[in-house]
């Protein structure tokens, strides 16, 4: 339209933070809380909308999507709780062993790939775990409306029970938790067939969770558009490759545990991405020339694509081969 | 600077006029000497002063009298705005939007004081000062969308997102090129697109669809497109093509730089924070063929785009018919002369009209 187009940025828009409070919930899992170091109120984001922050760790700059935990109807704080992955890439182990209160961090504007369906008549949620985060979000949220909910909540112990108290003790009509360590299970089959039309259900948890609701659900008789689901990969390590950018005119080397993406930024090359767990679809990128094998792992490009070997999520899919070239 | 509002109608005498301000300032939406469909999308984060691409909600000296018609089109039509039960929430998100940035944009005509959720809104063109509660519709005397679209130029789409698709949910269209909110409403993407020619085999929408459900929170975007329209009418509406459609065939010789206007419309996307449902204001601006051409580089463009569109293209923005007519009179505005690049008008830079 201009003269001169402006060229989008990677990623979504910025805000500058800092770490107002760090609070420790169990031995796995810690709240984070940010105030604006502008002043300014934050701005408002839907419930499941998650936000990624930006690590500095020694020369390495890690860049993880957490899903927004704290009251949407609160501007003063934005809050995500973190649970340590001991065998992780170390994210998660930087947030917990390295960020204190007072800390500059820099964390993105909200992004919502995981938003309630406004239809609902009722909303059913289903949370393994961390998993519960954006559920949280959404409770304070449908509270507020005036919305009909319930959850089930999976977890390990009492003990790695995040939230389960507070849950519990504002709504326990309308919170069921099951402890796997007493051999408590949520009854699905029955949940699903005990609900109103025009129910919509959401899971977020380990992957198998996610499955298991899916396939239950589609079994059961619900449309696929009524069951929604949200989960972050964390790209994983594997052998070192090297891939040919073409439109940069560089080739780059990708360490055993760094992602396509990652590599990427590394070098300079300033890739398109937003949720960096495989997901949204940014970071799609065209493959020119390949000989050898692709490891995908995102939720993106369906079975057809990954097959075709002419598409990759950079995010989280790696290659393993002679030769990869890619239209970047 | 301090606007001077017009008083003028778009309908019966229309006496719908552009100053030299707003002539000059005025989107013109060919950045070369031809056209054909493009995404042509870039980030919405102001530009030059004075343009309409400045501010997030232009406001401009026909901001009064096209509201006063806006009222006169939902009078007779109430149909023009609707809003599906579950979209409640995404016209909260816009009338937050819209008091915000009109608020800050424009401090000398728009006051917004909030207080918690009691907020005061001020609206000085149109002596509006009410008090509400945010998030309670019981305090607004219609819907929070109803409500602010009727003190916001140009019509307004609101789209909810579900499963990598959007849906027309609700809407304020009463300035619109020919579709009908009432026709369209609860349709997805591709279907309220459907009557477009040429674009979906090209992948326009394909590509369009990919970029919309990307815009996020905090990075709006914007695009131009435009058609024809014979006197300068905001409302034509498939509801009232009885009445403006005939209009076509008064076009004569001598009326046609009065009559012919090129019309543009400014569309803006916008991702709502607290619904998740995108917002898709499309502002119109009309002007007068006599009145463009007082620009020679849009005088000498205009003429070529005009005589090298594809025969569809020209069908479906409705001037087929008229196209010959309009040839003759651009015609004598263009020169030949090569124009320079962009859609700015470059009045210091290009030469007048050689004659």
């Amino acid at each position: 339209m201009s003269a001169a187009p402006q060229k989008a940025k990677a990623g979504a828009e910025k805000i500058e933070v800092t770490v107002s409070a760090v609070v420790p919930l169990n031995p796995l899992v810690t709240r984070f809380e940010f105030t604006r170091r502008d002043g300014q109120p934050f701005p408002p984001f839907s419930a499941g909308a998650h936000t990624v922050v930006e690590m500095r760790d020694g020369a390495r700059t890690r860049l993880n999507p957490y899903s927004l935990m704290s009251d949407p109807g609160d501007s003063s704080i934005y809050a995500i709780s973190v649970r340590r992955d001991d065998q992780g890439r170390g994210g998660s182990l930087f947030l917990h062993n390295q960020v204190k209160v007072g800390d500059p961090m820099t964390i993105t504007y909200p992004v919502n790939l995981f938003p309630l369906d406004l239809r609902g008549r009722k909303h059913v949620f289903l949370a393994g775990g961390i998993g519960i985060t954006p559920f949280l979000a959404m409770i304070a949220h449908l509270e507020r409306m005036g919305g009909a909910w319930e959850l089930h909540y999976s977890c390990r112990s009492k003990e790695l029970g995040t939230y389960v108290d507070e849950l519990t003790y504002k709504h326990p009509n309308k919170v069921h938790v099951y402890f796997d360590d007493q051999d408590q299970a949520i009854g699905l089959e029955d949940l699903l067939d005990g609900q109103p039309l025009g129910t919509h259900v959401y899971v977020c948890g380990p992957k198998g969770m996610i499955d298991w609701v899916h396939a239950t659900a589609a079994a059961h008789g619900w449309p696929d558009e009524n069951v929604h689901s949200e989960e972050f990969l964390a790209p994983q390590p594997g052998k070192p490759f090297e891939v040919r950018l073409c439109k940069s005119d560089i080739t780059i080397q990708v360490g055993e545990h760094e992602s396509l993406l990652e590599a990427m930024e590394r070098c300079g090359v300033d890739a398109p991405f937003l949720c960096r767990g495989g997901a949204c679809g940014q970071c799609e990128t065209d493959v020119v020339s390949s000989d050898g094998d692709f490891v995908h792992r995102d939720h993106w490009l369906d079975d057809d694509e990954h097959a075709s070997g002419k598409k990759i999520m950079p995010c989280v899919s790696r290659f393993v081969g002679k030769s990869l070239v890619l239209d970047r | 600077m301090t606007i001077q509002f017009n008083t003028e109608t778009f309908r019966d005498d229309y006496s719908f006029r552009n100053s030299d301000w707003a002539i000059k300032r005025f989107p013109f939406p060919f950045h070369e000497d031809s056209y054909m469909y493009s995404v042509n999308m870039e980030q919405h984060r102001g530009g030059p002063a004075g343009s309409v691409y400045e501010k997030r909600f232009d406001v401009d000296e026909h901001y009064v009298s096209e509201m006063a018609d806006r009222a006169i089109v939902l009078a007779e039509d109430p149909l023009r705005c609707q809003s599906l039960p579950h979209m409640t929430l995404a016209g909260w998100d816009t009338l937050e939007l819209i008091m915000v940035s009109k608020s800050e944009d424009y401090p000398d005509l728009f006051e917004l004081h909030r207080d918690g959720d009691r907020w005061r809104w001020i609206n000085k063109p149109m002596g509006i000062d009410h008090t509400f509660t945010f998030l309670d519709e019981t305090t607004l005397p219609c819907g929070p969308l109803e409500y602010i679209t009727r003190q916001a130029q140009g019509d307004y789409a609101v789209l909810d997102q579900r499963g990598d698709m959007l849906y027309m949910d609700a809407g304020m269209v009463t300035t619109q090129a020919d579709w009908s909110l009432d026709f369209d409403i609860g349709m997805d993407f591709f279907e309220w697109h459907a009557p477009v020619p040429l674009a979906h085999e090209m992948g326009i929408f394909k590509r369009a669809l990919k970029f919309l459900l990307n815009i996020q929170q905090g990075a709006p975007a914007r695009r131009l497109n435009w058609t024809m329209t014979v006197n300068p009418l905001l409302d034509t509406s498939p509801e009232n093509y009885h009445k403006w459609g005939v209009q076509k065939t008064t076009l004569t010789p001598e009326n046609i730089g009065a009559k012919q206007h090129l019309r543009v419309e400014l569309q803006t996307f916008y991702r709502l924070p607290r619904s998740n449902a995108l917002l898709f204001p499309i502002r119109c601006y009309l002007i007068a063929f006599q009145d463009l051409v007082t620009v020679p580089k849009w005088g000498r463009r205009l003429h070529r785009v005009v005589r090298d569109l594809p025969e569809e293209l020209a069908t479906y923005k409705g001037f087929i018919a008229n196209r010959p007519l309009m040839l003759d009179y651009l015609s004598r505005y263009d020169d030949g002369l090569p124009t320079s690049p962009g859609i700015w008008p470059d009045l210091e830079t290009e030469p007048p009209l050689q004659t």
